[in-house]
C-alpha cells in the first residue's frame, strides 16, 4: 500500500481542518427579525420621537425635544397609572392564588383527568375575550342572582365598606374591573405554573413528610421554592397586559377606575393629541422594561423564550 | 451494496483537538476486512471520538481514515459507506419498523428496499413487528432493529457504539452471541467501542486497548490477557497482581528475581534486554493455595502470606492476601471442592513462573485499574 | 371534614375551574335568550331566534370574514417566519443570539396599547393609510414571538442523534430535515399556528388602533356593539367559537396521547 506513506507529507501540510462558516442561521433569521425590527423597534422609536415632538394633527409636527410634554403628562395622568399598577398587581396576586391550587391539582393529583382538565383550562383562552367580559355584565348585574345573593349576604356592603362597589351593585365598580382583570388573565398564570409542577418530582414531596414536615411546611419549603420559575413567569405574563389593558375597565368599571390604557386610547384616537399620547405609552413602556430587566438580570436570556 | 473499494480500515495519524484539550492523539490503527474488531477503554478515552470521525459525525483535526485505498477523511457522512449502530439506538419515532429498516435503502435508492428491509428484520428475528413504532419495543427489540437498519446497507465497516449498555445482564450476554453469529454469517467489518473488557473480549477477534487518546496495545483477546505490555492493559482487562522485582541473575531460561527477598522466577524471554527493575505480575486465577506438603515443580513459585478477606460467590472464592511486606495480593481460587481458608489463617501462594510477565518498573501500577464496586465482570 | 381537609386542593381547584368556565357558560345560555331591549343582561324567555338567524345583525358576518382572512393571512405569515426564527435560534451558536432572544421577547412584553399605538405613529409618519393591510401587519407583528416561542420548546425537546442517525444511513442534510425533523416538529409548528390564529382573531387594541371604519373586524364589532347594543348573535358566534375551541383542543389531545401511548 502506497497510500499512507506518500502522503505522510501532505498529511501535514493539509494540517488543521478549517471549521466552514456557517451562514444558515443568519439566512434562517432574516425574514423574521427583519419583521420585528420594522415593525417594532421602528415604531418603538418613532414613538419616542412622537412623544418628543409638538404640533396638531392639522398642522403636523415637528421634533423640537420637548421634555415639557412628559412632564405634563405625568402631572396630569400619575393617578391613572399608579390606578393600572395598583389593580394590575391585585390583580396577579389574585391570579396567583387562585391558579396555584388548579394547576397543582392538574398537575399532580388529576391522573386520568389531567388531559381533560387541561382542554377545559385551555379552549375559554380561544374564545373571544370581548364576548367572554362582556359576560361579566350579565353575570354581575344589578338584577341578576350574583348580585341578589351578594345583597342578601351583605357582601355588597362589606365591598362598598372598603370603596370597592357602591350603590348596593356591583357592577360598574373597582370591583367588578378586578373581577375582570383576574378572570382574564388566569389561564396565563395557570399554564405556565402548571408546565412547571407538573416537572415537580413528587418523590420530593414524600421525602419531606418523611422527615417529619407538615403539609404546610412542605408547601413552603419544597413545593413553593421549586415552583418559582413557573410563578414568576405567569407573574411576568399576568402583570404586563394587565397594566396596559382598558377594556376590563371600559367595561366593567366608571369614570373612577380609568386605566393609563384608556388614557393612551382616547389621547391618541379622540383627543388626537399624539405627543401626550406618546409620552404616556413610552413612560408605561419604560415600567415594564425596568421590571423585565430585573428578571433578565436574574434569569438570563434563554429563559425569556 | 457492494462496492469495489471496500478493504481494510486503516487511520493514520489522526488526532482530535478540542481548544486545549486532545481526545484522540496520534492514532494508527489498522482493521482487517471482515473481522469483529473491539476498541476497549475507559471513558473519556477517545473510543466515541474515533468511532464518530471513522462515521463521519466528526472530522479530525490531523491525519486520514482510509477504506482500501479510497481515503474517506474529507467524504461527508451520508456519502460514506459506513453504518452505526448507535448508543441509543436513535430509532426514529415517526416511522415504522419496516420504515425504519429500510431508511438507508430509500436514500440510495435500492429498487427492492421493503423486500431486503424485511430480510434484515428476519436476520435479527423481529420480523413479524415490521408494522410497530419504536415507542412500542423493549430496549433488546430497539437495539436489534438498529442493527438491522445498519445491516441492512451492507457498509464497508459497522460501527457499534456502546450497543449493550442499556439492556440487563442476560440479555446483555445473550446479545453478544448474536452479534458474533450476525457478523460472521453477514462477514461485515465490525468496529465495536466499548468499556467492558469482558464483552470486548467475549465477542472480539481483535482488541485495541486505548488510554487518554492513546493505543495501549493491540492483539486478540488471549495474548492481551496473558501478555500485557503495559500495567493499564494489565490493570484495565481482568485484575493483575504487582509485585516489584529486581533481577538477580538470567542463566538459561529462567530468570531468578527478588521480591522483597524472596526469590521468585520468570522465564527469561518475557524480560526485555537490559532490564534490572520490573514489576512482575501474575493474574488471581493463576494463584493456587499450596499445602505445606505441596512441594511443586522445580518452576513453582512460592509467597507466604495471611488471608485478611475470603468471599464465597459461588463459581469461586476470591481471598485477599496479605503478604509480610503489606501488599495484598488478589487470589481466586475455582469452587472445585477442596477446603476454603478462613479469614486470619496464614497460607502459601503458588504459581507455575511461566504465568508471570514483566512489565515496565516506571509505569503506575495503578493505572487501568477500576474499582471494586464496578468490577461486575472481572473474575 | 377529614374528606374535605384531605382534598383541599382537589375542590379549591375546581372552583377556580369554575370560575374560569362561568363566562363561557353565561355565553352559551344567553344564546338562547330573547332579551326585551337592545341589551343582553337579563334572562327574559328561551328562544332560538338567534341560532336560526345568525347572520341578522347587519355588519357582524362581514366582520367575521374580514377576521378570518386575516387571521388566516396572518397565521400563514407568522408561522413561516416565526418557524424560520425558531430553528435559527433554537438549532444554532452564533453572535448576538442572546440580543436576538431579548428582541424576540419584548414584543409579548410590551402592552398591547404601547405596540398598537407606536405602530400608529409608524403608519402615520409613513403616509400609510390605516386599513386591512395595516391591521395584517400589526398582527403578523404580534403572532410572530408566540410562534418563536412555541416551536421552539418543541424544537429543543428533539433529540439531535436522530439528524445524526439519518446522516449515518446515507440522507444528506436537505433529506435528514425533510424526512426526520420537520415531521417532529410539526406538532408544535401546527400548536403555533393555532396560537397565532386565536391571537389574531382575538385582538382588539392593537387592530383598534389600526384600523379604519371600512375595516371592522369581529373584536371592533364587538366592541362597537357593546355601546349601542349587545345582539344575541354575539353569544350565538361565541358558543360556536367555545365549541370549536373545545374539539379542536381535545382532539390535539387526543392525537398527542395516542401518540404518547404508542411510545410508552
Amino acid at each position: 500500500m502506497s497510500g499512507p506513506v506518500a502522503d505522510v507529507a501532505p498529511a501535514a501540510a493539509s494540517g488543521l481542518r478549517r471549521v466552514r462558516r456557517n451562514y444558515t442561521p443568519y439566512l434562517l433569521l432574516l425574514p423574521g427579525m427583519a419583521w420585528l425590527v420594522v415593525f417594532f423597534v421602528v415604531p418603538m422609536l418613532s414613538l419616542g420621537s412622537q412623544s418628543l415632538q409638538t404640533g396638531t394633527v392639522d398642522t403636523g409636527y415637528v421634533l423640537t425635544w420637548h421634555l415639557q410634554t412628559y412632564v405634563d403628562a405625568l402631572s396630569r395622568f400619575w393617578p391613572h397609572f399608579l390606578r393600572s399598577i395598583v389593580f394590575a398587581g391585585t390583580a396577579t396576586v389574585l391570579t396567583l392564588l387562585l391558579a396555584y391550587p388548579l394547576a397543582y391539582f392538574m398537575a399532580q393529583r388529576s391522573g386520568r383527568w389531567k388531559n381533560f382538565l387541561l382542554v377545559l383550562v385551555i379552549a375559554p383562552f380561544f374564545t373571544s375575550f370581548l364576548i367572554r367580559t362582556l359576560a361579566w355584565q350579565t353575570i354581575l348585574t344589578d338584577n341578576g342572582p350574583v348580585a341578589a345573593l351578594a345583597r342578601s349576604t351583605h357582601v355588597t356592603d362589606l365591598l362598598q365598606w372598603v370603596h370597592l362597589t357602591s350603590n348596593d351593585s356591583l357592577m360598574n365598580s373597582r370591583f367588578a374591573v378586578i373581577c375582570g382583570l383576574t378572570y382574564n388573565f388566569l389561564p396565563f398564570m395557570i399554564l405556565p405554573l402548571y408546565a412547571n409542577l407538573e416537572r415537580l418530582d413528587h418523590s420530593l414531596v414524600e421525602a419531606a413528610g418523611d422527615l417529619y414536615a407538615t403539609p404546610i411546611q412542605t408547601f413552603w419549603k419544597v413545593i413553593w421554592p421549586l415552583s418559582l420559575p413557573g410563578v414568576v413567569g405567569g407573574t411576568l405574563l399576568t402583570f404586563i397586559p394587565a397594566a396596559g389593558d382598558f377594556i376590563n375597565s371600559r367595561l366593567l368599571g366608571n369614570t373612577q377606575t380609568v386605566m393609563i390604557g384608556q388614557v393612551i386610547d382616547s389621547e391618541f384616537l379622540r383627543v388626537q393629541d399624539y405627543s401626550t399620547a406618546a409620552a404616556l405609552s413610552f413612560v408605561l413602556m419604560l415600567i415594564i422594561v425596568v421590571i423585565v430587566a430585573v428578571y433578565v438580570r436574574r434569569a438570563g436570556t434563554e429563559e425569556l423564550v | 451494496m457492494t462496492e469495489e473499494t471496500s478493504g481494510d480500515l486503516r487511520l493514520t495519524g489522526v488526532t482530535k483537538t478540542y481548544d486545549s484539550f486532545t481526545a484522540v492523539d496520534q492514532l494508527d490503527l489498522v482493521i482487517p476486512r471482515g473481522s469483529f474488531f473491539a476498541l476497549l477503554g475507559p471513558s473519556g478515552c477517545g473510543k466515541t471520538t474515533t468511532l464518530r470521525m471513522v462515521a463521519g459525525l466528526d472530522q479530525p483535526t490531523i491525519g486520514q481514515i482510509w477504506i482500501g485505498d479510497r481515503d474517506i477523511t474529507e467524504t461527508k457522512a451520508y456519502q460514506r459507506n459506513v453504518n452505526t449502530v448507535f448508543q441509543s439506538y436513535a430509532l426514529f419515532p415517526h416511522l415504522s419498523i419496516l420504515d425504519n429498516v429500510a431508511f438507508g435503502l430509500r436514500r440510495r435508492k435500492v429498487s427492492d428496499h421493503k423486500a431486503k428491509a424485511m430480510e434484515a428484520l428476519e436476520l435479527v428475528q423481529l420480523a413479524h413487528i415490521a408494522k410497530k413504532k419504536p415507542g412500542q419495543l423493549s430496549g433488546g427489540m430497539q437495539q436489534r432493529v438498529a442493527l438491522a437498519r445498519a445491516i441492512v446497507n451492507r457498509p464497508d465497516v459497522l460501527l457499534l457504539d456502546e450497543p449493550l449498555g442499556a439492556l440487563d445482564l442476560k440479555l446483555r450476554r445473550q446479545m453478544q452471541i448474536e452479534l458474533k453469529q450476525i457478523q460472521s454469517e453477514v462477514g461485515l467489518t465490525f468496529v465495536h467501542v466499548t468499556h467492558d473488557q469482558e464483552e470486548a473480549m467475549t465477542m472480539a477477534d481483535t482488541i485495541a486497548v486505548m488510554n487518554s487518546g492513546r493505543l495501549e496495545q493491540v492483539g486478540d483477546p488471549a495474548t492481551l490477557y496473558e501478555h500485557p505490555k503495559s500495567t493499564f492493559v494489565a490493570n484495565f482487562l481482568g485484575q493483575s497482581n504487582l509485585l516489584e522485582a529486581t533481577v538477580t541473575s538470567r542463566a538459561g531460561t529462567t530468570a531468578e528475581l527478588d521480591v522483597h527477598g524472596v526469590n521468585l522466577r520468570l522465564p527469561v524471554d518475557r524480560l526485555a534486554d537490559g532490564t534490572s527493575a520490573l514489576w512482575l505480575g501474575v493474574r488471581p486465577e493463576k494463584l493456587r493455595l499450596v499445602g505445606p506438603t505441596d512441594g511443586g515443580g522445580a518452576d513453582d513459585n512460592r509467597l507466604t502470606g495471611v488471608v485478611t478477606d475470603a468471599s464465597f460467590t459461588g463459581l469461586a472464592t476470591n481471598y485477599l492476601v496479605r503478604l509480610p511486606w503489606g501488599q495484598e495480593l488478589m487470589v481466586v481460587q475455582q469452587n472445585d471442592g477442596s477446603l476454603p481458608a478462613a479469614r486470619g489463617a496464614q497460607v502459601t501462594l503458588g504459581w507455575a513462573a511461566e504465568h508471570g510477565f514483566a512489565l515496565d518498573a516506571d509505569q503506575d501500577a495503578h493505572a487501568g485499574a477500576q474499582d471494586q464496586a464496578d468490577d461486575s465482570g472481572a473474575t | 371534614m377529614r374528606w374535605i381537609r384531605a382534598h383541599l386542593v382537589g375542590i379549591a381547584g375546581l372552583l377556580v375551574l369554575g370560575y374560569l368556565l362561568l363566562p363561557n357558560l353565561v355565553v352559551i345560555v344567553f344564546s338562547f335568550n330573547k332579551p326585551n331591549g337592545n341589551y343582553n343582561y337579563e334572562w327574559q324567555r328561551f328562544s332560538t331566534d338567534a341560532w336560526t338567524n345568525p347572520c341578522g345583525t347587519p355588519g357582524i358576518c362581514d366582520s367575521l370574514g374580514l377576521s378570518l382572512r386575516i387571521g388566516l393571512i396572518a397565521t400563514l405569515v407568522s408561522t413561516i417566519l416565526g418557524t424560520m426564527v425558531a430553528f435559527a435560534v433554537g438549532r444554532h451558536r452564533f453572535r448576538g443570539r442572546s440580543s436576538t432572544n431579548l428582541l424576540i421577547f419584548l414584543p409579548m412584553a410590551t402592552p398591547e396599547v404601547v405596540m398598537g399605538s407606536s405602530l400608529l405613529t409608524l403608519f402615520i409618519a409613513m403616509g400609510i393609510a390605516p386599513g386591512s393591510t395595516t391591521i395584517l401587519i400589526a398582527h403578523i407583528l404580534f403572532c410572530l414571538s408566540f410562534v418563536v416561542v412555541t416551536v421552539k420548546s418543541r424544537i429543543a425537546s428533539l433529540d439531535p442523534r436522530l439528524e445524526q442517525a439519518a446522516a449515518d444511513l446515507f440522507a444528506n442534510p436537505f433529506q435528514a430535515f425533510v424526512r426526520v425533523t420537520l415531521p417532529l416538529v410539526a406538532p408544535g409548528i401546527a400548536a403555533g399556528g393555532l396560537l397565532a390564529f386565536s391571537l389574531s382573531f382575538d385582538d382588539y387594541i392593537i387592530t383598534n388602533f389600526n384600523a379604519s371604519p371600512s375595516s371592522v373586524t369581529f373584536p371592533m364589532f364587538v366592541w362597537g356593539a357593546a355601546q349601542r347594543g349587545t345582539p344575541v348573535q354575539i353569544n350565538v358566534i361565541g358558543t360556536v367559537m367555545f365549541l370549536a375551541a373545545l374539539v379542536l383542543v381535545a382532539s390535539g389531545q387526543l392525537i398527542s396521547n395516542r401518540r404518547a401511548r404508542t411510545a410508552a
